[in-house]
């Protein structure tokens, strides 16, 4: 049937079956047309199957590394690649950084370089929002049934609030990344962690505010040091096991220093929060803004 | 000789001729008759003003209706205008003016505090659902999120009433059931237009923002205090 004479004759087929034929145990990568022509060149120069299994193996996976080309950020398909979760993803990652586990670095187990900008970026906004309304709510309850007291929305708040938590989950990232970067140049590190995932775990790290902020909402003040001790040794020890690994190897002072300095920062927003926005359950003063100066300023604690 | 003509093709076809008592004629001139007629349908510059504003009303309160009744259809999708959003947002925004009028105390937020958070949060809610994949167009999805805030508008409009009834805590607890049965009706009625156009595995994350929006707008609703 084959008449090598005719030149409309379709030849391709037959090599490759010929080919196929010499080398049956060759492994043949069926994803894209791009593979082919590796595979091909590979097979015309002879290699043994042993070869050709390992070079398979590392052709895919530069291959598959290589799909995630790295797009300008200034495109919509970078921000969009970081949206890239599901809901059963997000479900886990804010378990992971309300349950700490020790051995289990946040950044390694959950994120698996894929950060996302959606937990991060809606946990934040919750937890403006919650302080607010909890901080409106606690005040109404703490000043309930007293004659003179007048209640207000105070909207102002939401603004501070967001203020606040914003620059912590976006400006502590960007610190600590540059400096973590400037460490690397001196100190070889085998762990580095990219801007995003930084950002991803201070986010979802604050995740466990969500409910604690609720809680203050119950004038009792021993509940709400429980709650603030509970949830910063929750969020602050994710955050240590996350960057243990990435300071390890530095000099003892620099380890120190940092540690410190994540713990301390989170200790201040969760108490600079509960003070100004959580009144304490005292004499109502004649007008508002004395009442802002005695909670700022908590000598009577 | 035979042969010869098989081998070209097309032979047969060398011999054809036209008769000449077929008529090659006809008019192919495209009929002009009604054209005039046409344009007055197409063109709405000679249409009385009364004509084009009740249209537009018209569109707005056929979609008032959609979002009443809220069911999965395309009506509010297809035809998309922000009108309807627009006078919600500014009788809302009026609505919750009028606060105390003490100027130290905050009876409820400033005129442009609720354009700020029902535009600004539409457009980030929109950008969230985009950004998950989501098929809906960006002035689409403002327009359904802007629809939406029917309910909670009412619910302020009853509001308003209870309160000039009395303040303490029986018409808190009215107005405490009604805010809550109108976000509920908000947040159903959008997910009812918004759901389809997401993948199944990702409809939570899309639907918590518009929960997390209208739970916002509510709270400015229950929390209205007026002027004594």
């Amino acid at each position: 049937m084959a008449s090598t004479n005719d030149p409309f004759q379709f030849q391709e087929f037959e090599e490759a079956g010929n080919l196929l034929e010499a080398n049956r145990n060759a492994t043949t990568i069926s994803i894209e047309d791009d593979d082919i022509i590796p595979e091909k060149q590979r097979q015309a120069a002879g290699f043994s199957p042993d070869d050709e299994d390992a070079l398979a193996s590392d052709d895919k996976t530069e291959l598959l590394s290589g799909l995630k080309k790295s797009v300008p950020f200034w495109t919509f398909e970078y921000y969009q690649r970081l949206f890239d979760v599901e809901t059963h993803h997000v479900k886990e990652r804010i378990i992971g950084s309300v349950l700490p586990w020790p051995g289990k670095n946040f950044i390694h187990v959950y994120l698996r370089k894929t950060p996302d900008l959606y937990g991060p970026f809606w946990i934040c906004t919750t937890l403006v929002f919650a302080i607010a309304i909890s901080g409106n709510i606690s005040n109404f309850l703490v000043h309930l049934g007293k004659p003179n007291y007048k209640y207000t929305p105070e909207f102002q708040k939401v603004t501070i609030a967001a203020t606040a938590i914003f620059s912590y989950a976006w400006l502590v990232p960007l610190a600590l990344w540059g400096f973590l970067l400037w460490r690397n140049n001196k100190i070889i590190n085998l762990v580095s962690y990219s801007f995003m995932e930084i950002v991803c775990v201070y986010g979802y790290s604050l995740a466990i505010y969500i409910p604690a902020v609720v809680l203050w909402i119950l004038p009792y003040e021993w509940l709400r040091w429980c709650t603030i001790v509970v949830a910063l040794c929750l969020s602050g020890s994710v955050l240590v096991m996350t960057f243990w690994p990435a300071v390890r190897e530095d000099h003892p002072k620099v380890i120190i220093a940092i540690m410190s300095a994540i713990v301390v920062l989170n200790v201040l927003l969760a108490v600079g929060c509960k003070t100004y926005f959580f009144s304490k359950p005292q004499a109502l003063p004649a007008d508002k803004s004395a009442a802002i100066e005695v909670t700022k300023a908590p000598s009577t604690t | 000789q035979a042969s010869a003509d098989a081998n070209r093709p097309f032979a047969g076809l060398s011999d054809v001729s036209i008769s000449e008592d077929i008529p090659v004629e006809g008019d192919i001139s495209v009929p002009v008759g009604p054209s005039a007629r046409r344009d007055d349908e197409f063109s709405t510059l000679d249409e009385p003003v009364k004509e084009t504003v009740l249209r537009d009303l018209r569109a707005v309160g056929k979609k008032f209706v959609h979002v009443l009744y809220p069911k999965r259809s395309t009506a509010l999708l297809r035809d998309w205008d922000l009108w309807g959003p627009l006078l919600l947002c500014v009788t809302l925004a009026l609505l919750l003016q009028g606060g105390a009028a003490d100027s130290d105390y905050q009876g409820g937020p400033q005129f442009a505090e609720v354009f700020v958070i029902v535009w600004f949060g539409s457009i980030i809610i929109t950008i969230n659902s985009k950004l998950l994949g989501g098929t809906i167009s960006f002035f689409q999805s403002l327009c359904v999120l802007g629809y939406c805030i029917l309910p909670l508008t009412v619910a302020m409009a009853v509001c308003r009433i209870v309160l000039v009834a009395g303040s303490g805590s029986v018409s808190f607890a009215v107005r405490l059931v009604v805010v809550t049965a109108s976000f509920g009706w908000s947040t159903f009625a959008s997910t009812a237009f918004l759901a389809d156009s997401q993948p199944a595995n990702r409809k939570a994350l899309v639907v918590y923002p518009v929960f997390l929006f209208y739970f916002v707008i509510g709270w400015m609703v229950l929390t209205f205090s007026p002027s004594q």
